[in-house]
């Protein structure tokens, strides 16, 4: 039906864009009440337990996962099959050891600031809602890379990898707003 | 039996129960292998609905395109679709109409079994003394009525829209249309959970939910939020819908301000469904994990405030307000001119009134929470927000007015409900001042007043537009008429019985009758009144059970429906009834306003009918004037 959308002057693409901007668009409304809960319920507080090393480390993680992410997506556009997914890969490699360092400030956090406290209430909330979203992102790209291997992709139909990426970036930037709430703010 | 077999809804639930019973069964024996007592009931549950879910979902075959695609399929467009008999109502289909159907339905189910709850309930306070029902059932039923009705508005206002606005705009369909089909399959389980919500104990905190009562309550409280939770997201993928539908799918020539303004109401109402929806989700989570988890939101001890709740819930649940009203102002808006015979009054302001009332409606939150000890000095501009919301308001009702004024009016059914509508949404705004000045605030807050207000925007704004809509829309939809007589009788029953039932709680209200309790001191001498209310009510409820006898008859022997019986001139009366597959086969070409009534050489568009050259089949080519 492809032809009845352009006999209409449709244009596909475009909407699926429209539709992911404003999932986007929605859930950053979600972040920003959990941002808000964070002050409102601590203000700036924050306790020294916090692990700033692992937390810097794994926010360059995050931000270096982005860059495969947009390698990657440049690859499908110019169907490079190859390096789309190499790079992606690397991306789904990338969210898991950011994964994986959450993983590990929770055992920490769970000894010094336990959910049942204050801080560990908001740190808890809003790093699992990161980490869900950071799991969603990775299904995404895993999805398309699924995808790849029965389909071509190259100039003019690679709107899915840009979507995934899209989404990937998104969850990225949540992270810039989280990072310095959490670990930065005092 | 076959048939049966193959329906997605039955596949659906036996997936689904059986998925309940595997995140259930796990769940406890995780919890045994850890030394814990086996049944938890917050944990074991909200376990087995997350199991339970999606493998419904899965069963209905919400998700099969999407998994079809990972696997290198191509994804169908909309209007690829092949289409089935009556099987394709119970199954995920992408049609926009079968959806926009399958929610009116779900939503006049939970209609009924939501007044029915307040209809026992109801009984109950109609003398004082405690009759036959418990505390904490009565507080069930009036948490569950209220709760229920809200998520049945959600769903009548994501009918009407799926059903009007491709056909409204000239699309083939909405812009994401398996989208739309997971929308709707997701309200289902809903649904589900709030009936069984009685049965597991019932909530007591009134359909708000406020912390610390709602984080002790029963198990049904759980119920509610997760079946809450799922409507929301319902709500908020609709709303991407319906945004991206209007703004990149409409006909040819269709222009902003040449949009129906039922469509323009849309709009605002899906803004604010993808904006504000996220905030009431993460407050009732929060509820939820500090059932499940012990986080400590809520609870003072942890660090934890219990007026975040109030911030968060009444962000969304004030802006919701305008949710459930908006697409029935546009009804209203649409169905005056159609039987005044006369362009509708300020078309530009009209259309943008819905922004202002979406906007304005964004900024008054905290005027629920006057009483709730919020900060003093946000009580003033709250209080003054919320007094400008009577402007965009304004607008529309005196643009109903002058539309009418001096036009042919007809009074037939769907006007008889508008005209009802505009009446009953005029006494809920004005009643609405001293609930939004504090000083009068401080003093009905939490009584009859409060709940007399706002059944009369929800029934001024929702339930009568609605009852409109079908009485307008039904020939388009089914190809029959609905029965004249038997909806002048619902309509004079309705009214009647709706200002008998609650002009009365405004001066119950005032008296002294404090809301959601189940039993009042004989010395307030409100018995009798109370009496009233009662049998008020009932009599409402007689009307909708005319209705629904009329609904079930007309779909099975009303007289056949010509494709315009109104006269109307927007998009979807210049279709065959009820409407081809793919709505229009070319797309129409649109020339100028849908409301151009007695505007010689006015023209809405030209639509190519059904079937090629085919005048007779498709009804009016062009639409003339008058």
């Amino acid at each position: 039906m492809a032809a009845a959308a352009k006999t209409r002057g449709e244009d596909r693409v475009a909407i699926y864009r429209l539709g992911l901007w404003l999932f986007m668009g929605s859930e950053s409304f979600l972040f920003l009440a959990l941002l808000f809960s964070r002050f409102y319920l601590q203000g700036v507080q924050r306790p020294a337990e916090l692990n700033q090393p692992l937390g810097l480390v794994i926010s360059i993680v995050l931000l270096l996962s982005s860059l495969s992410a947009y390698r990657g997506e440049t690859c499908a556009v110019y169907g490079d099959q190859a390096g789309f997914r190499r790079n992606i890969l690397v991306t789904i490699g990338l969210g898991f050891l950011f994964l994986v360092g959450v993983g590990i400030e929770w055992s920490e956090g769970f000894h010094f600031f336990p959910p049942s406290t204050g801080f560990g209430t908001v740190f808890f909330t809003l790093t699992g809602f990161h980490a869900f979203h950071v799991l969603t992102g990775v299904l995404a790209l895993a999805a398309v890379l699924v995808r790849g291997r029965k389909v071509q992709y190259g100039p003019g139909s690679y709107w899915a990898v840009e979507g995934a990426v899209k989404y990937w970036h998104f969850v990225d930037v949540a992270w810039v707003f989280i990072y310095p709430t959490l670990y930065l703010v005092s | 039996m076959r048939t049966l077999l193959s329906l997605g809804l039955l596949k659906g639930v036996i997936a689904g129960l059986a998925g309940t019973a595997v995140g259930m069964a796990l769940t406890m024996v995780v919890r045994s292998a850890l030394g814990y007592p086996a049944w938890q009931p917050d944990q074991v549950t909200l376990a087995g609905t997350l199991v339970g879910i999606p493998a419904y979902l899965a069963g209905v075959g919400a998700f099969s395109a999407w998994w079809g695609w990972v696997l290198g399929k191509g994804i169908e467009e909309p209007g690829g679709h092949h289409f089935w008999g009556w099987t394709r109502y119970f199954g995920a289909d992408p049609n926009h109409k079968v959806i926009g159907i399958q929610y009116m339905a779900t939503s006049l189910v939970v209609i009924a079994v939501a007044g029915i709850y307040q209809l026992i309930a109801r009984l109950e306070t109609s003398q004082p003394g405690l009759q036959f029902l418990s505390p904490d059932t009565y507080n069930s039923l009036m948490s569950l009525h209220g709760i229920m009705m809200l998520g049945a508005v959600l769903l009548g206002v994501s009918g009407m829209i799926n059903y009007l606005v491709p056909l409204m705009i000239g699309a083939r369909d909405m812009a994401f249309p398996r989208l739309n089909a997971f929308s709707y399959w997701i309200t289902v389980p809903a649904v589900f959970l709030l009936l069984f919500a009685l049965p597991a104990g019932g909530f007591d905190t009134g359909w708000t939910g406020y912390p610390p009562l709602s984080t002790k309550a029963p198990l049904g409280m759980q119920l509610m939020i997760l079946a809450f939770y799922l409507v929301g997201w319902s709500s908020i993928l609709g709303g991407v819908n319906f945004l991206a539908t209007i703004m990149k799918m409409r006909a040819p020539g269709m222009g902003l301000f040449r949009m129906p303004i039922f469509v323009w109401t849309a709009l605002a109402t899906a803004f604010l469904q993808i904006v504000f929806t996220q905030f009431v989700g993460i407050a009732f989570l929060m509820v939820l994990l500090q059932r499940v988890l012990g986080l400590g939101f809520f609870d003072p001890a942890k660090g934890g405030n219990v007026l975040l709740f109030q911030h968060l819930f009444w962000l969304y649940s004030h802006p919701a307000v305008y949710i459930f009203v908006l697409p029935g102002l546009g009804v209203i808006s649409e169905i005056v001119p159609v039987f005044s015979r006369k362009p509708l009054f300020g078309y530009r302001l009209v259309a943008l009134s819905s922004f202002g009332i979406a906007l304005q409606g964004a900024i008054v939150w905290g005027h629920h929470m006057f009483t709730a000890g919020i900060e003093e000095w946000l009580r003033i501009p709250f209080m003054v927000t919320t007094m400008l919301v009577a402007v965009p308001t304004g607008v529309k009702i005196f643009s109903w007015l002058a539309t009418m004024w001096h036009g042919k009016i007809s009074l037939d059914t769907p006007m008889l409900f508008a005209l009802t509508a505009i009446a009953v949404f005029l006494v809920g705004g004005l009643t609405g001042i001293p609930n939004g000045i504090v000083p009068t605030d401080l003093y009905i807050h939490d009584t009859y007043w409060v709940v007399a207000h706002f059944h009369h925007t929800l029934f001024g704004g929702f339930v009568f537009p609605a009852m409109a809509a079908i009485y307008f829309w039904f020939p388009k939809v089914t190809g029959r008429l609905l029965n004249r007589g038997l909806g002048k009788l619902h309509w004079a029953l309705m009214t009647v019985g709706f200002f008998v039932t609650y002009e009365p709680m405004f001066w119950l209200g005032l008296n002294g009758m404090r809301r959601r309790i189940a039993d009042y001191d004989p010395a307030l001498g409100l018995g009798p009144m109370n009496t009233v209310v009662s049998v008020a009510a009932y009599v409402i409820a007689l009307s909708m059970l005319v209705f629904f006898v009329n609904l079930v008859a007309s779909a099975w022997r009303g007289t056949r429906a010509p494709a315009n019986p109104w006269r109307s001139r927007t998009l979807e009366w210049q279709l065959s009834s009820p409407p081809p597959e793919h709505n229009f086969p070319t797309p129409p070409q649109v020339l100028g306003s849908p409301y151009g009534f007695g505007i010689p050489g006015s023209v809405h568009a030209v639509v190519t009918p059904a079937g090629g050259a085919g005048e007779e089949k498709g009804g009016l080519g062009r639409v003339s004037s008058g």
